[in-house]
């Protein structure tokens, strides 16, 4: 996916006022989440266990070597074959090689963001290697040519009525088709899908080093398929997914249930420990775990950043996130996207190329209060905001404009002289021209002075 | 009690009355109130826009002014969450931060009082949450308690603590996104006689989305209602 995240503010733009569709069918979604998210937190002491799941992640990032290690030794034990993935390139092709020194010829997938992160659909389909999407939500961007838009709803942009017409143009279903009608058509399609695949691919949500445990979590079903019925499956992870011990993949797994979804736990959790060990045993013949670090490393190296690598990608903070609701995550450019992504973006591409995305915010901190491992999110949006200023990457009007305000508001006699004239100008044509000024008039009538400021009332007298 | 009045760039120059009105309130709540000359914006902007120099210079700036003030009383939640919790974070933690109050919490919470009057009897009232009071300073009901002590009625707002959209800077980079914002909050509410937030820059932001679009409700300062409330005037 070419990264776009330069162009926040025209995409933005064009999503909220070409397509309102996108709005209203994202804004419909993400409450439903929060709303469900807020319950569930309100069913347990959440500060407690946010508390908790931060201490884990935090532990983990700061032994992540040592981790790394015995997951691999607890995975070769178990039978599985662990391979290292420094960049997305190494990535992909780990994955193609294995698949064509197989004869695969057909990979059904469980949803992934690291694949859409890596862009592994491309590379198997140059080497003749059919891809299907299996998520519903991912058949259904898969159909339309999409790339998702939400963490955990990638088709969370699209409303009813056009999965209906999409199903009804590709499947054949009815054009007034309810969702389980839809669904059904998508299963009994996906279904030869599964029959016919060599390899199945997932992500992680957790891999336990204590164990060498895969655990994933859905609600439809088709990561148990995706991950077991095949001969082959391969597994791709971020190298931030570890977690300890058996006991804390029990915590994470409720904890992100409730953050995402506002379940107690996901529909269907698969641990996956290894292949098959004998003859008529259920599981894949091979399993691969590919560890994926992809700019991973240096986020970790970030003494503020790398708190972001805590993120168990559960989409809560899109959820509640004001700014996100009004355009989806297509707005941000690139994989990840809302409160999470403008912090993660600028860690993984690096700012040049992601620079909008940390001023995609109105530093409400809603975010920070529903995320399930406590990311400062607010914070890391200004930490990324001074690194951008600092290396010149924002408009230079908005950088001479803060210099001269705080030249003037540093110099009591000047502020309190320009204060006389400068919001009076507020009206006048010039002040519908200033760049920064033009961005409030354009959609908002300018604010109204007050007649006499404060400073003239008070030193006027205010009676009682 | 002795009180500075850290009045906001904002409220200065678009919320005259209203910081008056706070004046006045905190004077009949027994108050002597200050106003120290040389004040001039608290650095949000900056800070906020992550220009750390300048907002520190502000920052220092501000704390300066307000050195010798017993008690900060600010008309803006997120002006009043600028100096206690970004001051110390930018290392002016022995500034005036501990001394510095939002207005509604400074007369709910420090000055103890539950009931101003029964001044706003009858009204029915949509109070927005600013979010930075909200989540920063973590006031919920303060304000409320306050409306709803002098008789007002203040509805239920499914969109009451989302945010307006204002942002600063936000507001002026990317008008699209900040106006939808805006309009969402806007049009999930209910019937009222006036919408009321103590945050200048949220007030600014829906009221002029609300002209623009031809909405003619009557958005008022959190200070003027509370100076009705006690002293029973419109
Ligand atoms: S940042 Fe927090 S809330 Fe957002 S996706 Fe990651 S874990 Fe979930």
């Amino acid at each position: 996916m070419d990264v776009r995240s330069r162009d926040y503010a025209d995409l933005a733009r064009t999503i909220i006022e070409d397509t309102p569709g996108v709005r209203k069918a994202v804004s419909g979604a993400t409450a439903a989440f929060d709303a469900a998210r807020r319950r569930a937190y309100a069913e347990i002491d959440a500060e407690a266990w946010r508390r908790w799941a931060e201490g884990v992640k935090n532990h983990v990032l700061t032994h992540l070597d040592q981790y790394l290690e015995e997951a691999e030794a607890r995975l070769q034990e178990n039978g599985a074959k662990v391979h290292w993935a420094g960049n997305a390139q190494e990535a992909r092709h780990i994955v193609a090689e294995l698949a064509q020194a197989r004869g695969v010829r057909s990979v059904v997938k469980g949803k992934s963001m690291l694949t859409e992160e890596i862009e592994l659909n491309p590379a198997l389909e140059e080497r003749g290697i059919h891809v299907y999407e299996t998520d519903l939500g991912e058949y259904i961007l898969q159909l339309l040519d999409e790339a998702p838009s939400h963490i955990l709803g990638p088709a969370i942009h699209r409303s009813l009525e056009d999965v209906q017409a999409l199903f009804a143009d590709r499947l054949g279903t009815a054009a007034d088709a309810l969702p389980d009608d839809l669904a059904a058509a998508a299963r009994t399609e996906l279904r030869a899908r599964f029959q016919e695949a060599d390899m199945g691919v997932s992500g992680g949500n957790f891999l336990v080093a204590e164990t060498g445990t895969l655990a994933l979590i859905e609600n439809e079903g088709n990561i148990r398929l995706t991950t077991s019925l095949p001969r082959i499956h391969v597994a791709l992870v971020g190298i931030e997914k570890l977690l300890p011990t058996f006991g804390d993949l029990a915590g994470f797994l409720q904890l992100t249930a409730r953050a995402g979804t506002g379940q107690a736990i996901g529909c269907f959790v698969s641990l996956i420990q290894g292949p098959a060990t004998a003859p008529g045993d259920d599981g894949p013949e091979e399993v691969h775990i590919v560890l994926v670090d992809n700019g991973r490393t240096d986020v970790l190296a970030d003494e503020h950043a790398w708190e972001t690598l805590r993120c168990v990608r559960c989409g809560a903070c899109l959820n509640t996130c004001p700014v996100y609701k009004q355009t989806g995550g297509h707005a941000y450019g690139w994989v990840y996207s809302g409160p999470i992504g403008a912090v993660l973006d600028p860690g993984l591409l690096g700012l040049e190329q992601t620079a909008p995305l940390p001023f995609a915010s109105s530093l409400c901190g809603a975010c920070f209060d529903a995320c399930p491992v406590r990311i400062p999110i607010p914070d890391l949006l200004l930490h990324w905001r001074r690194a951008a200023q600092a290396r010149g990457l924002t408009p230079l009007s908005e950088r001479a404009g803060l210099k001269a305000f705080t030249a003037m508001a540093t110099r009591p006699a000047l502020y309190r002289y320009l204060g006389r004239v400068g919001p009076r100008l507020a009206g006048s044509s010039l002040f519908r021209r200033l760049p920064v000024l033009s961005g409030w008039t354009e959609h908002r009538e300018p604010p109204e002075p007050s007649p006499r400021r404060f400073r003239d009332l008070w030193s006027e007298g205010i009676g009682e | 009690m002795k009180v500075a009045l850290f009045v906001t760039c904002l409220a200065d120059h678009y919320f005259a009355e209203a910081a008056a009105d706070a004046v006045r309130l905190l004077r009949h709540l027994g108050c002597e109130v200050s106003f120290p000359n040389t004040q001039t914006c608290c650095g949000q902007p900056a800070h906020n826009a992550g220009m750390a120099e300048e907002a520190l210079k502000m920052a220092e700036h501000t704390s300066g002014v307000l050195k010798d003030a017993e008690h900060v009383v600010v008309p803006s939640g997120s002006c009043a969450a600028m100096i206690t919790k970004a001051y110390p974070a930018l290392g002016l933690g022995n500034g005036p931060s501990s001394r510095t109050w939002e207005l509604g919490a400074f007369v709910r919470r420090h000055l103890d009082i539950a009931s101003l009057g029964r001044g706003l009897e009858g009204r029915s009232v949509a109070y927005h949450q600013g979010c930075h009071a909200l989540r920063e300073l973590g006031l919920e009901t303060e304000s409320i308690e306050l409306l709803e002590g002098a008789g007002a009625h203040v509805v239920d707002w499914p969109s009451a603590t989302e945010c307006c959209g204002f942002g600063g800077l936000f507001s002026t980079k990317m008008p699209p996104v900040s106006t939808a914002m805006a309009d969402a909050k806007l049009d999930s509410l209910p019937q009222v006689d006036w919408v009321v937030s103590g945050d200048p820059g949220c007030l600014l932001q829906l009221s002029s989305r609300a002209r623009r679009t031809g909405n003619d409700l009557r958005f008022r300062h959190l200070a003027s209602v509370l100076w009705e409330a006690a002293d029973g005037r419109a």
